[in-house]
């Protein structure tokens, strides 16, 4: 088993800038991630692309990674790629598998910066092939430059199926159409957010700039979609859609990319029993944390879009406060030298999380995403759908784990990182409950699913050691 | 005074596990009202977390008659509670992987046949090969039960309820039992705001069932434990029966929906204060070991969930069934250390014995539990 000060799991904005931070205080820092190379999700193969003419076509905001991942590459924390964190225990004890092999490594304080996944939003044939999220069309247009070959039709709501269409033009792929899923009126209920996002006014034009660029593609648009539904067989052949109030009507589909927003990733949290709350404004749990980002669990942080949607500029903010309140805990900075060095990261962290108000009332998901009607599968890797789990939940008011012993609802590989949430709003909805009040899944390890052999390997090593 | 919201009963049972639902199930079908008083709900610790195995093999040779009688009322389950609660009788095996393994398993089959039972048979490694394709080649022979097997634990959960609610047992989730008085004739139970009397209470409440008892003024010596259980990725059918081996902590089978369900008594941590339990991953590397050992083509599989269920242990393993000693109309049903699922069925019985006729036909002195209270220890 090996020992650090500090295991950062993830090597996004958040990651990077903690252990920059951390390194800068002399602690001895690891960091793990699963991907192949540093940058996240918002920053995915900057290292490479960044000088490629794909680079430029990504948008400033994606090449700004590329100095961040040198400032991280010479930080001189120990980094480790490809590599997949299955446990925490107390104390702690991580459990790692790269290459391969399992290990164990021992850390006084551990900062998840695990980031987000996309809102997961069942609908009749969001199975199909062909049916992706927006969130895995840009990461195939990121690391392989990707276009898809036939005209794509893009479904939802919120800024990345925005900047993602506009990166997607920029590559000379090919728009069928989008489906704005934003409901009417919403609009209005965010601009009463306005004076609290004006100090973020650059991105409000961003958003406006995207806008009007798919306009002048002439990207077809169908405002206040309501409900979708994908077709075919064997794979997606077309594309039913029925506005708020409007009848059904049904398109030719070959692909189709769906987005209504982001959720932290809190399976990591929940498993080493952090509390966590119900985020009303962005529908869904966030881990409680303190002004340095430290959950209910002494020493375990969480920073980056993990502790709540906003965005890559206050994930590095959050990473630079963790990073810092670690150095603090060990001795490695004084709590006063650590308050006063916090100060222009909270000032800036505070402006970002001023403009998510406006952004979340804006882009509230529409009340179908957690209604999916009866034949929807919700559990894709137990094969569960909504009338299922209806049914089961109008017997003795049962909660969200009862239910998923008795229809194996959240039972699979992905351990309800799928189904969760929309279990949790179908039961609340016939049982007249807020989804609050039913409760996430208890999450059960592994967070990512080991091999017998793997595991095995393990405890030949530690029996040796 | 007996508060005026008191519900009355013919029996109080505490705990809605698997041990109180029979227990709840016989008692309404031989004319009792009964309640079940559930803290949680019901099914939520060791019935929901249990491999359920349904397994005479190896048994305690105090446990054997209980067991053959159980094992007899399995294969009419459906008759019983309505479902067959997935139960499949494909065998349960006692692998030997190793000649030195096989002195013993001959020596339990020699015993088994000196006492009159038949059930237990050895075999050797051409018929081990033959019935288990997949089985390592290494593997020497085995004890089997061939007409052991298993069932599905939640199948069997929601059968027994719906078994009770149809029989008109009242099932009160979320009410944990707080305090006992004795009122005349009647244990008065209090749950918070509410409160129950009745003047039989039957005490099922697994890792909890030493401090029900305390509320009664009882003692009883009772350790807890947390088995660690996990469950794979779905794979093609390959394997029926339930495969143990000697030396090791190994019970390996596949479920109705092909995942491996793999467990056999590794211990995680239980905190019974919290009701919570944990998963020590090292400890269970031994389990993958063993699986891998056994069964090569499993090396590449994946993990996909694993989890512990906190229940009671006695220093014996042997479970505690019986009427108080000390304390009138209080009934244990309890202590099962880890093979409780199988002897479910009988319990209901016994316990309806218990409670109604004050005795039982059935052999349980060795579970008397009077054995555990000479203990210096207090619950």
């Amino acid at each position: 088993m090996s020992a650090v000060d500090l295991l950062i799991v993830g090597a996004g904005p958040a990651g990077m800038a903690a252990a920059i931070t951390a390194r800068r205080h002399g602690l001895d820092v690891l960091v793990v991630d699963d991907q192949p190379a540093p940058g996240g999700q918002i920053w995915r193969s900057v290292e490479t692309v960044a000088a490629s003419p794909r680079g430029s076509r990504l948008g400033d905001s994606y090449l700004a990674g590329a100095a961040r991942a040198q400032a991280f590459r010479a930080c001189g924390a120990a980094y480790e790629p490809g590599a997949q964190l299955w446990q925490i225990e107390p104390g702690f004890r991580a459990f790692v598998t790269s290459g391969g092999k399992a290990r164990t490594i021992s850390a006084s304080a551990v900062i998840l910066a695990t980031g987000a996944q996309e809102r997961p939003v069942p609908f009749p044939g969001w199975t199909l092939p062909g049916v992706l999220t927006v969130g895995a069309g840009q990461v195939l247009l990121k690391t392989a430059d990707q276009v898809p070959e036939k005209p794509v039709w893009i479904a939802g709501s919120g800024p990345l199926p925005l900047l993602y269409m506009t990166q997607l033009l920029a590559a000379n792929g090919r728009i069928a159409g989008f489906l704005d899923t934003t409901p009417p009126g919403r609009l209005g209920a965010a601009l009463r957010h306005l004076p609290g996002a004006l100090g973020k006014a650059g991105d409000l034009w961003k958003g406006i700039a995207w806008t009007l660029a798919l306009k002048r593609a002439g990207v077809k648009t169908v405002r206040h979609v309501a409900e979708i539904e994908a077709r075919g067989e064997g794979r997606l052949q077309s594309l039913r859609y029925r506005r708020q109030g409007g009848s059904w009507e049904e398109t030719p589909a070959e692909v189709l990319l769906v987005h209504e927003g982001l959720v932290p990733s809190i399976h990591a949290p929940l498993a080493l029993d952090c509390k966590v709350e119900w985020r009303r404004d962005q529908h869904c749990y966030a881990p409680v944390l303190d002004a340095w980002g430290e959950s209910s669990q002494p020493g375990l942080f969480v920073a980056g879009d993990g502790a709540g949607i906003a965005g890559a500029i206050a994930a590095e903010h959050r990473g630079t406060l963790a990073g810092l309140a670690v150095a603090a805990r060990l001795g490695r900075v004084s709590a006063a030298a650590a308050e006063t060095e916090a100060t222009p990261a909270r000032k800036l962290l505070d402006r970002e999380l001023a403009f998510r108000p406006f952004l979340d009332a804006l882009y509230e998901p529409r009340p179908q995403v957690f209604a999916p009607p009866d034949e929807t599968v919700v559990c894709r890797c137990e094969e569960v759908t909504a009338g299922t789990l209806r049914k089961r939940a109008e017997v003795g008011r049962p909660g969200t784990n009862q239910v998923k012993a008795f229809t194996r609802a959240g039972m699979g590989p992905c351990q309800g990182r799928q189904c969760g949430y929309t279990v949790m709003h179908i039961l609340a909805g016939v049982q007249n409950r807020p989804p609050e009040a039913l409760g996430f899944y208890r999450i059960r390890p592994p967070l990512k699913p080991v091999t017998l052999g793997e595991l095995a390997a393990l405890g030949q090593t530690d029996d040796a050691a | 005074m007996m508060p005026a919201s008191a519900q009355g009963f013919d029996v109080a049972v505490i705990g809605g596990g698997l041990h109180g639902l029979t227990a709840a199930l016989s008692l309404a079908r031989g004319g009792r009202s009964v309640v079940i008083l559930e803290r949680n709900w019901v099914g939520r610790h060791a019935s929901s977390a249990t491999a359920a195995g349904v397994r005479t093999l190896g048994r305690d040779l105090a446990e054997v008659p209980i067991s053959l009688e159980s094992m007899e009322m399995w294969r009419r389950i459906a008759s019983i509670v309505g479902d067959d609660c997935g139960f499949h009788a494909h065998g349960q095996f006692k692998v030997a992987e190793f000649d030195g393994h096989l002195p013993a398993l001959q020596e339990r089959e020699a015993t088994m046949r000196r006492l009159g039972y038949r059930h237990e048979e050895m075999i050797g490694a051409a018929e081990l090969r033959r019935l288990i394709p997949s089985l390592s080649p290494h593997c020497v022979g085995a004890l089997i039960v061939r007409n052991d097997g298993a069932a599905d634990p939640h199948r069997t959960i929601a059968a027994f309820r719906s078994a009770c609610e149809r029989a008109g047992v009242a099932i009160v989730e979320g009410c944990g039992v707080e305090a006992v008085e004795r009122q005349g004739p009647d244990w008065l139970l209090r749950c918070g705001v509410r409160s129950f009397h009745a003047p039989a209470v039957v005490n099922a409440a697994g890792a909890w069932a030493a401090r029900v008892a305390s509320l009664f003024g009882e003692s009883i010596d009772l350790g807890v434990r947390a088995s660690m259980m996990m469950a794979t990725e779905r794979l093609a059918p390959f394997l029926a029966p339930v495969v143990s081996v000697v030396g090791r902590a190994l019970s390996f089978k596949q479920s109705d929906q092909g995942t491996l369900v793999i467990g056999g008594g590794l211990q995680g941590a239980a905190d019974i204060d919290r009701q919570r339990s944990t998963v020590n991953f090292v400890e269970l590397a031994k389990g993958a070991r063993a699986s891998a050992d056994l069964f090569p083509i499993v090396r590449g599989v994946r993990i996909a969930r694993c989890w512990t269920g906190i229940e009671a242990q006695t220093r014996d393993h042997l479970p505690v069934i019986g009427a108080s000693p000390q304390i009138p109309g209080l009934f244990h049903s309890f202590g099962y250390s880890g093979h409780g699922f199988q002897l479910v069925p009988v319990l209901g019985e016994i316990m309806r014995d218990l409670v109604v006729d004050q005795k039982t036909a059935r052999s349980i002195a060795a579970f008397a539990p009077a054995r555990l209270m000479q203990g210096r220890h207090a619950a």
